[in-house]
Formats: structure tokens, C-alpha cells, sequence
């Protein structure tokens, strides 16, 4: 049996989306900006894709830019922003519990000159708007909290933090990291004052090597890049046709039958947490339920280094995470579990398990099995 | 320019006695695999004492060069260009041409080196160089001739049916020929050590096969990868390897369940010889080879090393066994498996490694220590034995 709960890492794409992808690159190939019929065929297909995601964000085709991914968006709002708006100030406002396609960019500021608060999070996991507002300074000129935290799911409250902003300090951007919290909830970053928004397609069953940054009507971000003028050159390259294609089947999909899905979902952590808990020596780390994402459990066991008990899964056809996939190429970067005040040896063995809908019980109950049967064993060749 | 021929200068088989034949045609065969996947089709000819490799058709003569030089047994590559005898004079415009093409910068100091095999060409060997060397100083003036301690030697022959001109060339590897010295039983890790070990042995034309032992789930699918690739580019030098992927976790367990934690890693590696033994013995190999060096870890101590090797009846090389860590290094980067070495996938294994490991083992203490393990280690072993997996690993 294969039991895929990596789903925070990535996600199998949909047959709709590959469809999609496929169908683009066989037949409506051809270069969007060409003015050609088959140009102009290209052109359609993705200005109904835009039209479909931009369906999902509540917003217009105008407010997306496409980008390569998570990391993309995530540095252009950052950069965008301190270029855009350097004469305004050059402090930041963020949280320590960021991806490192956040962490990291402000990281570069820093050595720029820029300063940065780093705002503390409880030990559910969450940073308070509270916090936020106290962090507030005249010249600053962005806050960029994420929306789902990819180690433990804590879910932050960005939508209360938007429309403080908006009444407190109605000139400070708000960028929001939405790579895991897109197709998890409905967001409507307009109306609760979220600038900018980064997500990936690939985590919600799209392709690798596409994402979008949500720029709201009338914020100014430079662009990264320079080229030929695509994406009223904010992202220049000739647009990635197949990618926006197949995203946009898989936020259609994503998007449909919604409120069962994540009720499946939920029903699914709910029974891997409560598994989980009645075994001997583990705690679920982040917010109890109901509260917190409902794809993302984020577990500790005593007496376990991470690593192995990820491979002994893995004999078993069973696939997680240590930690998170990005932080585990970084060990100096694993900042969130460190940052909510777990102790090393926990966080050494932390395992995050992270679902889909098309995930059953059926397989949750497999892997508590094998996880019944793993941990005495492991247990016993503890280091001494 | 276009060579006719690359002329095999070797090195030590060219002192071997009667048996130097055999030697010669190993190294035929191994120029042989070497060339084989290159584009372009080759000929090798032997001929009193010497090996040309012929190219036919198109070749490219930058990957033929960089293919010879990882053959062992090859002191030299000369590239050569072979002209027909049509006169001193036009010999004369050909040696000038070769110089031309050969050599970037024209300001060295050389010495013009003649032979001839055919007798009855109308100049002897001093008055050919003599010319040849003026000839040589009117074409290019920033020349000089050194006879005693010249820049650069060039070479022409005077054979049956063409004359050769080349110069020094460029050097080979050395060593002998892969495959002439038998075969041994590399215990090949993914460290930086191990696979220089088993070039070093190659070089000395001992064949390869190797064993690696990997401990799911303590360690991980890309590990053995990473091993599979070191495997690889030793291959390149070594040609083929049989790789044999020993499961160790279950031996593993029982030394850290039953013997005192600090002799883990001595109990650990004797059981590692005693399978590398039994695997190289099964496969007719003669010999173990190891990427040890004194003192480089605690089981890597004098000590420790007797304890380790009282286990083997086989020799084991241990070719590093004196070298310091840089100079291992150095070769590693030289054979491009340093990049490979030093991927950093987390080796589990550590969770076993003692704080303290014993640093000067006694040998009826670790044998006393192993009589705990009882009977079922050996059932142990011969389960790891029968169920090893094997991986034939053949040069990119």
C-alpha cells in the first residue's frame, strides 16, 4: 500500500489539470503575444484561465502576475516593495515563523540596510495582531505574515491583521503567503486588506513552476525582472500558457465541492490526531482542533530521530516529512517549531503528516498501524 | 590539425620480461573499452613495442585524449601526424606545419629527435635534426635549440611506409593496465576515502568489485545513490564494477543491543570484513581493500586497525593507510569524486556512534564482547550474504 500524506510538500496533479497542460502544449502552443490567429488562440486560453483564478481570489485578471511558483511571488512582493517604496521607509514587519522564500529575502534586506521586526509567535503557533500593530512604525512600509504555517498548519489571523492595518496604518502594505492556505480556505484578500498574496500550483494538484502574486488595484511593486513586456512588465518572459492552464483547472477543481472536501479532510486530522495522541510518548504540536489547517499535523516523538522514522515509514509505502521538505534543507532554518519553544530533542523528532482530500481512512488507520508497530521498535535503539 | 595517430607511450610494462605481451594486450583491450563509446570508429595497432590507436573518419581529439588519459598503463598520449615520403624538402614544410599547428606560443627551447627505422632514407638521424632544427629557426625566429635541456622535444620517424612527427605529448596516468594485477573487494563507503582507495588500487591493475553496507532505515535511499555514484566514477578508470549492497541493519542492531557501546564501531567493521571476505572469496577475488588511514578516526587508531584486521585470512589493501587527509583530498578532486563525497545526506548511523569510542581496543576484550552476540549473528550474517543486492555498475 502507498500512502502519499506529504501533501504540504507537494501534490499529485489532477488528470483535469494534466489534461490541460497537455492540451496547451499540443494545440493552442503557439506564443500568446503573437499576432497571429494561433497567437491570438493562446492569448484566449489564457486570459480564461486568469478569468477562472481570479474567480477563486474574488478579484480581476488585472490583479494577478504569474509567476514561477511560491518563492517567486513571495521574493516580488518583498523586493517589489522595498524598490517600490524605499523613499517611504525601509522597515519590515514579519513573523519568525515565515518559509524560507520569505525568511531569507528580508534576510538579503537586512544586509542591504533594511531593518526587519521579527515577531514572536505563542506556543500554539500563532503571532497575535496585537504584536503587529505594537511593531508598527512611521516609516514602515511592509508586513508580510503567512497564512498557513507549513510545519504545523498554524492558521494566522491575517484577515483581522489586514483590517487593523487598513485602519491603523492604511499606507503599510500587507503581503500574505498563501502557498498553503490557498484552496485550504476562501480568500478574499480585497476585502480584508491583503495587498499581495503568493500562491503555488503545485500544492493544490497544479504543476511545478507556476504560482501567481495577487497585487491589489493601485499597490505598486517593481518588478524583478526586465524584458519584453509581458504582464504590463511587471513579469516579463513569454507567459507560461500550459502552467496558467493547468492552475486554473486545478483551482476549479480545488475550488469545487468545497466545503465537503474540507470537512473530509478535517474528519481525516481529526482521526490521525486523536491516533496519535493515544499513543505513548507523542504530542501534536500547533493549534488543537478544530482550530489550525485541515491538512497539515505536525507531530513529535519521544525518543525518535525524525529521519528514521521517516525511512521506516517509508519501507512501508508510507511517505512524510521531517520538519518541512524546505526546512530540512536548511537544518539551521527550522525556525518555527523552535520559535513556539519546543525543546531540540523534540523538534529532531518531529514528523509532519500533511493530507489531501483524496487521502481515506483507510489509510490513516494504515498508518497509525505502522506507526504502532515502528515506534517500540525504533524506540529501543535510542541513542545512548 | 588533424592527427593521423595517437601514439601510446606506456611505462612500466615496457620493463616486464617474457610475460610482456600479456601485459601489452591488456592494455590494448583496455584502450579498447575506453575508446569504444567515443564517436568516431578507431583501429589499434601494435607494433614492435608500440600502440597507435588509429582514428577513422570524423573524431574529436580533445575526448579521445581525455578518454586514454584514464586508462592505467598509459605513461604518454602523443598526438601524431603521419606523412608519406616525398622528399627532405617536403619533410622539411611538414615538421614546420606541425610545429605551427602543435604549439600556441613559438618561443620555447627544443631539440629535433630523429630515427629511422628504414636504414636507406638518404640522411642519417644527426644530419636530418640538424636540418630539420634549421629549417625549424628560419620559420619561426623566437625559437631556440637546446640540445641538452629543451622545452620540448620533436620527434620524427622514418618508418617502413611513413614518417611520424609528434612532440612530447601529453602525460597519461600511469599504472598498469586494469586487469592485470587480479581482482579485490573495495569496501566502498560514501565517504572521500574509499573511492580514492580503489582508484589508487586500479591504477596497479588490480580490478574491482566492491561492497557497500547500508542500514535502512538508518540510512537512505539516496545514500545508496550517492555510493552507486561514487561506484561510477571510479568505474571510469577501473571499467565495470560489481557492486554488492549488503542490508546491515539487523547485524547492526544486535552489536548495539548486546556489546558494550563503545566497541560499536570495531565489532561493526570486523563484521563488515568478515562479509566483504566471504562476498570477495564467493567471486574469486584475492585481496579486501580499504580507504583506511592511521589515526584519521578511533577505529582508524594501530590499534583498532589490528582488531579489524585479525578477522580477514585475504590481504587487505589499505593504499591510504600513511596519507594525510589533504592529500587524499587532492586525489579525490583529481578523480572527480570529491563533489559526490561530500553530498550531505544525513548518514542515520550516527545515532548509534558512541560519544566515546574505545580509541586503543584490546582484541580478547572485542572478542569477548562478540561471544555475546551469540549464534544468531551468524544467521545474521548469512541472511545479509544471500540477500545482498547486486548492482553492476558500468562507466557513463
Amino acid at each position: 500500500m502507498e500512502v502519499y500524506l506529504d501533501n504540504s510538500a507537494t501534490t499529485k496533479v489532477y488528470p483535469a489539470a494534466a489534461d490541460a497542460a497537455l492540451r496547451v502544449m499540443r494545440e493552442t502552443f503557439a506564443n500568446p503575444s503573437s499576432k497571429h490567429r494561433a497567437g491570438f488562440l493562446a492569448e484566449r486560453e489564457l486570459k480564461e484561465a486568469a478569468k477562472i483564478i481570479a474567480g477563486s481570489l474574488h478579484c480581476s485578471e488585472k490583479e494577478l502576475i504569474f509567476t514561477s511558483g511560491g518563492t517567486e511571488s513571495d521574493n516580488m512582493a518583498i523586493f517589489g516593495t522595498a524598490a517600490s517604496r524605499a523613499r517611504k521607509g525601509r522597515h519590515f514587519i514579519t513573523t519568525g515563523i515565515e518559509h524560507p522564500a520569505v525568511l531569507m529575502p528580508f534576510a538579503e534586506l537586512e544586509k542591504q540596510g533594511c531593518e526587519v521586526t521579527y515577531l514572536p509567535v505563542s506556543s500554539e503557533g500563532l503571532v497575535s495582531v496585537e504584536s503587529v500593530k505594537n511593531a508598527l512604525r512611521p516609516d514602515t512600509v511592509l508586513v508580510s505574515v503567512m497564512m498557513v504555517n507549513n510545519e504545523t498548519g498554524s492558521r494566522q489571523p491575517v484577515e483581522e491583521i489586514g483590517t487593523m492595518l487598513k485602519k491603523e496604518a492604511p499606507d503599510v502594505y500587507f503581503h500574505v503567503d498563501a502557498v498553503q492556505g490557498f484552496g485550504k480556505y476562501r480568500i478574499k484578500p480585497a476585502v480584508c486588506g491583503i495587498d499581495m498574496l503568493s500562491v503555488s500550483a503545485h500544492k493544490i494538484h497544479g504543476p511545478k513552476g507556476i504560482g501567481l502574486l495577487y497585487v491589489r488595484n493601485g499597490v505598486r511593486v517593481s518588478p524583478l525582472l526586465y524584458g519584453g513586456g509581458q504582464q504590463r512588465d511587471l513579469r516579463p518572459g513569454t507567459e507560461n500558457v500550459p502552467g496558467i492552464a493547468a492552475m486554473a483547472a486545478a483551482v476549479s477543481d480545488i475550488y469545487s465541492d468545497f466545503d465537503n472536501k474540507i470537512r473530509r479532510e478535517y474528519n481525516l486530522k481529526k482521526r490521525l490526531t486523536e491516533g496519535l495522541l493515544s499513543m505513548e510518548g507523542v504530542t501534536v504540536n500547533g493549534q488543537s482542533l478544530p482550530a489550525g489547517a485541515p491538512h497539515i499535523v505536525s507531530a513529535s516523538f519521544e525518543g525518535i530521530k525524525s529521519e528514521v522514522l521517516l525511512h521506516a515509514l517509508e519501507e512501508r509505502g508510507i511517505y512524510v516529512s521531517s520538519g518541512s521538505a524546505c526546512a530540512s534543507n536548511h537544518p539551521g532554518l527550522s525556525g518555527t517549531l523552535k520559535a513556539m519553544g519546543l525543546t531540540d530533542a523534540a523538534i529532531n523528532g518531529t514528523i509532519r503528516f500533511s493530507l489531501c482530500a483524496d487521502n481515506n481512512e483507510e489509510e490513516i488507520d494504515y498508518t497509525l498501524n505502522a506507526l504502532g508497530e515502528l515506534l517500540p521498535a525504533l524506540r529501543r535503539f535510542v541513542r545512548k | 590539425m588533424r592527427y593521423d595517430a595517437f601514439l601510446i607511450k606506456y611505462a612500466e610494462i615496457g620493463i616486464k620480461g617474457k610475460n610482456r605481451h600479456v601485459f601489452e594486450d591488456m592494455l590494448v583491450s583496455r584502450i579498447n573499452n575506453a575508446i569504444h563509446p567515443l564517436s568516431g570508429s578507431f583501429h589499434i595497432r601494435k607494433t614492435s613495442g608500440r600502440i597507435y590507436v588509429l582514428p577513422e573518419g570524423e573524431y574529436d581529439t580533445d575526448e579521445i585524449i581525455s578518454a586514454l588519459q584514464k586508462v592505467f598503463g598509459i605513461a604518454a598520449i602523443c598526438p601524431v601526424v603521419q606523412v608519406k615520403d616525398e622528399g627532405f624538402e617536403k619533410l622539411k614544410a611538414d615538421v614546420v606545419a606541425f610545429v605551427d599547428a602543435a604549439f600556441v606560443e613559438k618561443n620555447f627551447s627544443f631539440k629535433v629527435m630523429c630515427r629511422r627505422t628504414r636504414k636507406n632514407y638518404p640522411l642519417d638521424s644527426m644530419e636530418m635534426a640538424a636540418d630539420l632544427g634549421e629549417a625549424l629557426l628560419d620559420a619561426f625566429p623566437e625559437l631556440t635549440v637546446n640540445v641538452h635541456e629543451p622545452d620540448e622535444f620533436i620527434y620524427v620517424e622514418v618508418r617502413d611506409t611513413e614518417i611520424n612527427i609528434y612532440s612530447e605529448g601529453v602525460a597519461g596516468p600511469g599504472g598498469m593496465p586494469v586487469g592485470s594485477n587480479g581482482t579485490s573487494m573495495l569496501l566502498l563507503s560514501g565517504g572521500i576515502d574509499s573511492p580514492v582507495a580503489g582508484w589508487m588500487c586500479a591504477k596497479r591493475g588490480v580490478a574491482l568489485e566492491a561492497v557497500y553496507f547500508h542500514a535502512p532505515p538508518y540510512t537512505s535511499d539516496r545514500a545508496k545513490q550517492k555510493v552507486v555514484d561514487l561506484a561510477r566514477i571510479v568505474s571510469a578508470y577501473s571499467g565495470r564494477i560489481k557492486l554488492h549492497v549488503v542490508n546491515f541493519t539487523d547485524i547492526q542492531l544486535a552489536i548495539y543491543e548486546k556489546c558494550p557501546h563503545e566497541e560499536l564501531t570495531i565489532i561493526m567493521r570486523r563484521y563488515m570484513m568478515r562479509i566483504a571476505e566471504i562476498l570477495a572469496r564467493r567471486d574469486g577475488c584475492q585481496a579486501l581493500i580499504t580507504g583506511e588511514s592511521i589515526g584519521q578516526v578511533a577505529s582508524q587508531t594501530v590499534q583498532s586497525l589490528m582488531c579489524t584486521n585479525e578477522v580477514c585470512e585475504l590481504p587487505v589493501f589499505r593504499p591510504l593507510i600513511a596519507f594525510d587527509k589533504m592529500d587524499i583530498v587532492e586525489i579525490s578532486k583529481k578523480i572527480g569524486a570529491y563533489e559526490t563525497s561530500i553530498q550531505p545526506f544525513e548518514d542515520c548511523c550516527t545515532i548509534f556512534v558512541a560519544k566515546h569510542p574505545v580509541t586503543k581496543p584490546r582484541l580478547d576484550v572485542i572478542k569477548r564482547s562478540e561471544a555475546r552476540l551469540g549464534q544468531e549473528i551468524d544467521e545474521m550474517v548469512e541472511k545479509a550474504i544471500e540477500e545482498a543486492e547486486i548492482i553492476e555498475v558500468f562507466p557513463e
